[in-house]
């Protein structure tokens, strides 16, 4: 067999795409399709699956024709997606019994702190690195089985089956009702608060506290393994990997050792830190979770670490504000003035989250003076980003006892020079762009080279692995201190302002 | 110095009290306004009119700021945005190139690189991103001289200083070299700016097609040219292929 390509599928929040690489990891075909977003109710979001899968055949088509190549062309594919979003379907027809809940819902809040008991959320988080909040698929199930007519006898039955969006893929991908493999792969599992990390299996206690039934939940695999054969388009080509979108950000960069990290800037903005083979419990709430697995080899472990309000924080600028008419000039504005000119930005716009987890805290500017300019503030809010990512940097350090020696970074943020030089500057580190914008494609894609023997081992991917840019440490350390504890001021300043009454209505 | 000409500082004139706080005025109110005789507040307005930098009510007569002002202002084209936009061509130039990439606009005489993509070969380089380069002596600043009148004129009359013994001092030279980038499509600076670097460069427009700034390849002679000591064909082509794919996503944006 020739087959120089592989394909890797990434179906994500508001797409599905397919990416057709080379040998070298280069990108040669895109093709993307969006899927509609249902909002039945404020703070609910659900996808139709039965679309997902239509636009993810379609895209699979679209990519082979632009690149002119057929099935026999691709020697495996990978998949990568949203993580969290829960569909159940029927085994016998393939027809997913409602919407999918998408992770963004928070339809579970009241369920999960129900389901915390006399603990709080932290009562599963031995067990799975996670504490017990509406992201999780793991609520989502038991609120469909509550809420769906029936569910709950065919659930027990064994006539429904639940999966992440990989599980629905790959079942629909290697035959569906016609022999489909209904298996999930660890990173994904490791997010439902299902799994029990140390054992890599449904923990039977916690599935039946949340009273999900075992026999609807997919077989947990590796990252990287054969799970099965395509059919349709991809006819004949293994189904070879599967990762959730921010650990195939991780794997893409090649954060392949106990210590490397990568920081993905977009709207918000995940950090992940490999830990290698251990599990690092948080205590500066961040979350435990699988960075990857290939094979039978040991999986590895990592530490998340999550910023609500970063990308967003510019588009706020230009949208609320008006500041500013395009995201990218803000570098232009902060470009006319030297510093912040005493100001600071902290958008807690919904709360602080890691490391404080402080609901009741709103966002400020401070530190105003007559002086401060609109320059200012769109350094501040560049600073913002630097600050929260350095906070974020503190805690995993803390709870692994690992220090960062670079930060590799992707997004859409990383062409802000300023950006990019200030999180080198507050960090202390240098900060690393690869060449592959596409990290979470390219991910999955290695993952599933890797299980067929594309490429031979994690060396011949980290020689693939090049640097575009590189932003070296240039502030002074009395100023990194300085601003430092003047960005700490600006937090303290945002808690307790919504108080004990009006943050139970939220 | 010759004196200011006179329609022109009216033109202006007018434009600045359309601008001011009545934002319709009658051609007797901006002749009024002016101290000028109706004919000639009238001449002008048309001739304004015409250029699409006043309109005139249909209804009342007034007349006042036209579009093609709007449009004047904003089609500045912001060069993070530019560096947002090409990110993705420049990094796959600089891998099928095996090359370092960089971006330029002109700026206060010289050429302002706006974004810097490594040579993919792991070795120590520094960003040189908001560094300045020669016009003259560089792939990226003939190109800007070729297309763009303003850097042209900007850069004067030579002779200019000569950074290695290729570098082009004198205008006519450099004049012919920038007809001939304007008739191939692409520009080379080989051995000029550094020995042993050579770079091979093309144009970005945007939408209008204004030359907005350039992208080049930049290495060492060895592997930038041929045994003939030309750049080679291949470079050239991947350079050009680039500055197209930038040029068309800027045509995508609305300015």
């Amino acid at each position: 067999m020739t087959a120089s390509h592989i394909a890797a599928i990434d179906q994500g929040t508001t797409s599905s795409r397919c990416i057709l690489f080379d040998a070298d990891g280069r990108i040669v075909a895109v093709e993307q399709q969006e899927h509609s977003q249902v909002f039945p109710q404020p703070g609910w979001v659900e996808h139709d699956a039965a679309e997902i899968w239509t636009r993810v055949r379609s895209v699979v088509r679209g990519a082979l024709e632009r690149a002119g190549l057929t099935a026999a062309d691709v020697r495996a594919v990978g998949i990568t997606n949203q993580r969290e979003t829960t569909v159940l379907w029927d085994r016998h027809t393939g027809v997913p019994v409602h919407n999918a809940i998408v992770w963004q819902d928070t339809r579970t809040e009241a369920l999960c702190r129900e389901l915390g008991r006399n603990v709080g959320q932290d009562r599963f988080r031995r067990e799975t690195g996670l504490p017990l909040a509406s992201y999780f698929a793991g609520p989502k199930i038991r609120w469909l089985l509550d809420n769906v007519e029936g569910l709950r006898e065919r659930a027990e039955a064994g006539d429904v089956l639940f999966g992440t969006m990989d599980s629905w893929l790959i079942w629909n991908l290697t035959g569906g009702v016609d022999g489909g493999r209904h298996v999930t792969d660890v990173t994904n599992a490791s997010r439902t608060l299902l799994m029990n990390l140390h054992t890599l299996r449904w923990d039977e206690r916690i599935a039946e506290s949340l009273g999900v039934p075992l026999a609807m939940l997919p077989e947990i695999r590796s990252s990287a393994e054969v799970y099965g054969e395509a059919v349709g388009d991809l006819a004949g080509v293994p189904v070879a990997a599967a990762l959730g979108d921010q650990q195939a950000a991780l794997f893409g960069q090649t954060c392949f050792a106990e210590g490397e990290a990568k920081s993905t800037y977009g709207t918000g903005t995940f950090l992940l830190l490999n830990t290698g083979e251990k599990i690092v419990h948080s205590y500066h709430g961040l979350l435990t979770t699988v960075g990857f697995r290939i094979g039978d080899r040991p999986p590895v472990y990592a530490l998340e670490g999550s910023i609500a309000v970063t990308g967003s924080l510019v588009q706020w600028l230009r949208d609320q504000l008006g500041i500013i008419s395009t995201a990218a000039e803000i570098e232009t504005l902060a470009g006319t003035v030297e510093d912040n000119g005493g100001a600071y930005v902290v958008p807690a716009f919904s709360g602080l989250f890691a490391p404080y987890w402080r609901s009741d805290a709103r966002g400020v500017i401070t530190g105003l003076t007559r002086y401060v300019t609109k320059g200012h503030l769109a350094r501040a809010v560049l600073e913002a980003t630097a600050w929260q990512t350095r906070e974020v940097v503190d805690a995993m350090q803390k709870d692994s006892g690992v220090t960062l020696t670079a930060l590799k970074v992707d997004g859409g943020m990383t062409s802000n020079n300023l950006l990019m030089q200030g999180i080198a500057d507050v960090l202390d580190v240098p900060v690393e762009r690869p060449y592959v914008a596409e990290t979470t494609a390219l991910g999955a894609a290695y993952a599933a080279g890797l299980a067929v023997g594309f490429w031979d081992g994690l060396e011949t991917l980290r020689a693939n692995w090049h640097r575009a840019a590189e932003w070296t440490p240039k502030m002074a350390a009395d100023t990194r201190e300085r601003e430092h504890r003047n960005w700490l001021k600006a937090v303290e300043r945002t808690m307790g302002w919504i108080d004990q009454d009006e943050q139970s209505e939220l | 110095m010759p004196g200011a000409i006179q329609s022109l500082s009216r033109a202006a004139a007018i434009l600045r009290l359309l601008a001011g706080g009545e934002r319709r005025l009658g051609l007797s109110e901006v002749a009024t306004g002016l101290g000028l005789a109706k004919g000639t507040a009238h001449g002008i307005l048309r001739t304004l009119q015409q250029e699409g930098f006043v309109e005139q009510d249909p209804e009342s007569g007034k007349y006042q700021l036209g579009a093609e002002l709007l449009r004047l202002g904003q089609s500045y084209l912001d060069v993070h945005e530019l560096r947002a936009r090409a990110l993705v061509w420049a990094d796959d130039l600089a891998r099928a190139a095996g090359e370092t990439v960089y971006l330029g606009v002109l700026h206060q005489r010289g050429v302002l690189v706006v974004h810097h993509v490594f040579r993919p070969d792991d070795s120590r380089q520094v960003l040189e991103v908001g560094s300045m380069q020669p016009l003259h002596a560089t792939a990226l600043g003939k190109v800007l001289l070729a297309y763009d009148p303003v850097a042209r004129g900007e850069l004067g009359g030579g002779p200019w200083e000569a950074f290695t013994a290729r570098t082009v001092t004198e205008p006519a030279a450099l004049d012919a070299q920038c007809a001939l980038v304007r008739e191939r499509g692409w520009a080379d600076a080989v051995e000029e700016t550094w020995e042993g670097v050579a770079s091979v460069a093309a144009l970005i427009q945007d939408r209008r097609r204004n030359p907005v700034g350039a992208v080049c390849v930049s290495g060492a002679v060895e592997t930038v040219c041929g045994p003939d000591g030309a750049v080679r064909p291949a470079l050239v082509a991947s350079v050009r292929t680039a500055a197209r794919a930038i040029s068309r996503d800027l045509g995508a944006h609305r300015f």
